[in-house]
């Protein structure tokens, strides 16, 4: 789970896991950023969503053969398949929209479990290799050190994503109804935009981001049996520490997660375990009201 | 009426599982005891998500400190049960009061959410903390207890079931005395109305993290039962399906309901036991299919709460109201208050 790159040299140990806690940081903003807006805007927890990144994961696994041809391919169907999952999602939500948050939660969670089961009966309980392509096989200096080319590729795609992701909704039609979704539905839905189809959009959108970061973070967090868990749970994580308010905060949320995994433990490697807990103590002792009143603005 | 008829109930239950382990083998019984251990957290849970109105899908992390506590700690101190089960809850209601302020401030599905990252990191604590918790290998091995001073040890399974049940039905019974008392009108008034309770001068966050202390104390008691009657711990007892089969079966017995949360999470939890013996590598999918099937066959999502009184409130989420609740999410998400 934690992705420290073994370098040879031993000059400068801790810019590598800087670096690779950017790429992390960046890979969690992508996964997080789906459960975010199916929180913040269709109002439901879903659960099920480490699943959806793990049907990106496994579908790189499976389709990746190490040519640029096979990664088009693979985030392709990834997306396509984790969008159509999020709208299966959304179809099994609709008889119990108007119920209240547990029991969607409970019928996520049965959603997770049995598509994870059905994940592992496919394609086998072993954690599958990945295989990038070729021509990012190899590693890269960076400042004197080698780096995985694959991961610096990496950061560079996903930045490209998190910053198409802002322009997406600050600056289009769609970004503004869900901007409007999190802050007035009853207006929005007075608009003549139907809540049924928003949060079917907003659940294939959140899907598309997870199978997104899936197929090109595999290499990153790869596909096993407890990759929807630990996705789900560093997802969780960035919600509890970046709030719902800015995207700004998510991101921020986000790379600091990411430093702390690989940073944080290289440094501290004996308090490793708890560096997370201790992050999400010393947020809420800085925001000393605690997470309510930003929630309540979201 | 009513109440005589539960009564007599509750009386012949409890008879009946007190012969039980006359009655079925050793390994019965053992499963026997686990359950009820899992039924005593799912009654912490129904305290926290029914009574109290904080929906939670972390009492796992009070759950796996009170049986770390009990295997660790207890067993050093002593070993005689009781002791160990203090000792157990002690951490449970510990760790419970060092999130209380991530949780007293959030409502509703928030509390969901950080419950449910407690939850999953205890888990990730525990398997890497490999010089105390023994990693994912977990701890095995675990001496054997005697119930109180001067008893003999716990040696078979029918006594460990016995131990087990005397502390689990010890425990609800002190939970529903407790909530009879003005502590439980108290909590129901901060679930169904916290403005009002607010204006009428209580501290409704002092009873909240009161309530969460109290359920992870039970939790952590649970715990120690977990170790007694299963004698190996591993993460796995604690991960987050566990956290949701409780919730669920809280959710199947009437969240507010303590005896139904004991009932319904012991069924749900001999579901799962069952699956997975009949369908070895498919349980999990068809387990998926019944928590699927569940949510939509229960009545309109489980509101058996009694609405506060001037009648239900209406369907169209209230408009938010003005930064006169600046800690209270209730605009968006009044049903939520199961």
């Amino acid at each position: 789970m934690i992705a420290v790159a073994a370098g040879p040299n031993r000059i400068d140990p801790y810019v590598i896991p800087a670096l690779d806690g950017v790429a992390y940081g960046l890979l969690v903003f992508v996964a997080a950023a789906g459960l975010v807006f199916c929180f913040g805007v269709a109002n439901i927890l879903n659960l099920a969503h480490g699943m959806l990144y793990a049907i990106g994961g496994y579908t790189a696994a499976a389709l990746l053969d190490g040519g640029w041809a096979s990664l088009a391919l693979a985030l392709g169907v990834g997306v396509l398949a984790a969008a159509a999952a999020g709208v299966l999602l959304a179809g099994l939500l609709t008889p119990v929209a108007t119920g209240n948050h547990l029991t969607q939660a409970l019928l996520t969670f049965g959603v997770a479990l049995a598509g994870g089961s059905l994940l592992v009966a496919g394609f086998g309980p072993d954690d599958p290799q990945v295989l990038v392509p070729a021509a990012l096989d190899g590693s890269v200096a960076v400042a004197g050190h080698r780096y995985a080319a694959y991961r610096l590729v990496f950061i560079v795609v996903a930045a490209a994503l998190a910053a198409g992701l802002y322009l997406t909704v600050r600056r289009t039609r769609a970004g503004m109804l869900v901007r409007a979704a999190v802050d007035d539905p009853e207006m929005v839905a007075c608009l003549g935009v139907s809540p049924t189809r928003i949060r079917v959009g907003v659940l294939a959108a959140g899907g598309a981001l997870a199978g997104a970061a899936g197929v090109l973070g595999a290499p990153i967090i790869g596909p096993g049996a407890d990759t929807a868990d630990t996705v789900l749970l560093l997802s969780l994580v960035v919600v509890v520490l970046g709030g719902l308010g800015s995207m700004g905060g998510t991101l921020l949320a986000a790379l600091a997660i990411g430093e702390i995994q690989t940073l944080g433990v290289a440094l501290l490697p004996s308090a490793a375990p708890f560096l997370l807990f201790a992050a999400m103590a010393a947020v809420l002792a800085v925001r000393a009201r605690g997470l309510a009143p930003r929630w309540a603005a979201a | 009426m009513i109440r005589r008829v539960r009564l007599a109930v509750a009386t012949v239950v409890l008879a009946g599982l007190v012969v039980v382990p006359w009655v079925v083998d050793d390994y019965t019984a053992a499963i026997l005891a686990r359950t009820l251990a899992l039924g005593l957290v799912g009654v912490s849970v129904a305290l926290l998500t029914g009574v109290a109105g904080m929906p939670t899908l972390g009492q796992t992390a009070p759950y796996a400190a009170g049986a770390y506590a009990s295997a660790v700690l207890g067993s050093q101190v002593s070993d005689v049960g009781v002791v160990q089960v203090a000792v157990a809850a002690l951490a449970g209601a510990t760790l419970a009061a060092v999130t209380l302020p991530l949780i007293v401030p959030a409502r509703g599905v928030i509390v969901l959410m950080i419950t449910l990252a407690i939850g999953e990191l205890a888990v990730t604590v525990l398997g890497r903390w490999r010089s105390v918790t023994g990693g994912t290998d977990g701890l095995a091995g675990i001496t054997p207890v005697r119930p109180l001073w001067g008893l003999p040890v716990l040696a078979t399974d029918q006594a460990r079931y016995l131990y087990t049940l005397a502390v689990v039905a010890t425990l609800v019974g002190a939970v529903l005395l407790l909530l009879r008392t003005r502590v439980g009108p108290l909590l129901r008034a901060g679930r169904d109305d916290e403005m009002r309770l607010r204006a009428s001068g209580h501290r409704v966050g002092l009873y909240l993290s009161g309530a969460h202390v109290a359920a992870g104390a039970i939790a952590g008691a649970a715990g120690s039962l977990l170790v007694v009657a299963q004698q190996y711990i591993s993460p796995a007892d604690f991960g987050f399906d566990t956290s949701a089969l409780l919730l669920l079966g809280v959710v199947i017995g009437g969240t507010a309901s303590i005896g139904g949360a004991l009932v319904g999470a012991a069924l749900v939890i001999a579901v799962r036991d069952w699956l997975f013996g009949v369908l070895p590598g498919h349980a999990p999918l068809v387990l998926g299919a019944l928590f699927v099937a569940t949510v939509y066959l229960l009545p309109t999502g489980v509101t058996r709460v009694r609405r506060p009184r001037g009648g239900s409130r209406p369907p169209i989420p209230a408009p938010r109201q003005p930064a006169a609740t600046p800690t209270r999410d209730r605009g968006p998400t009044p049903e939520l208050r199961v």
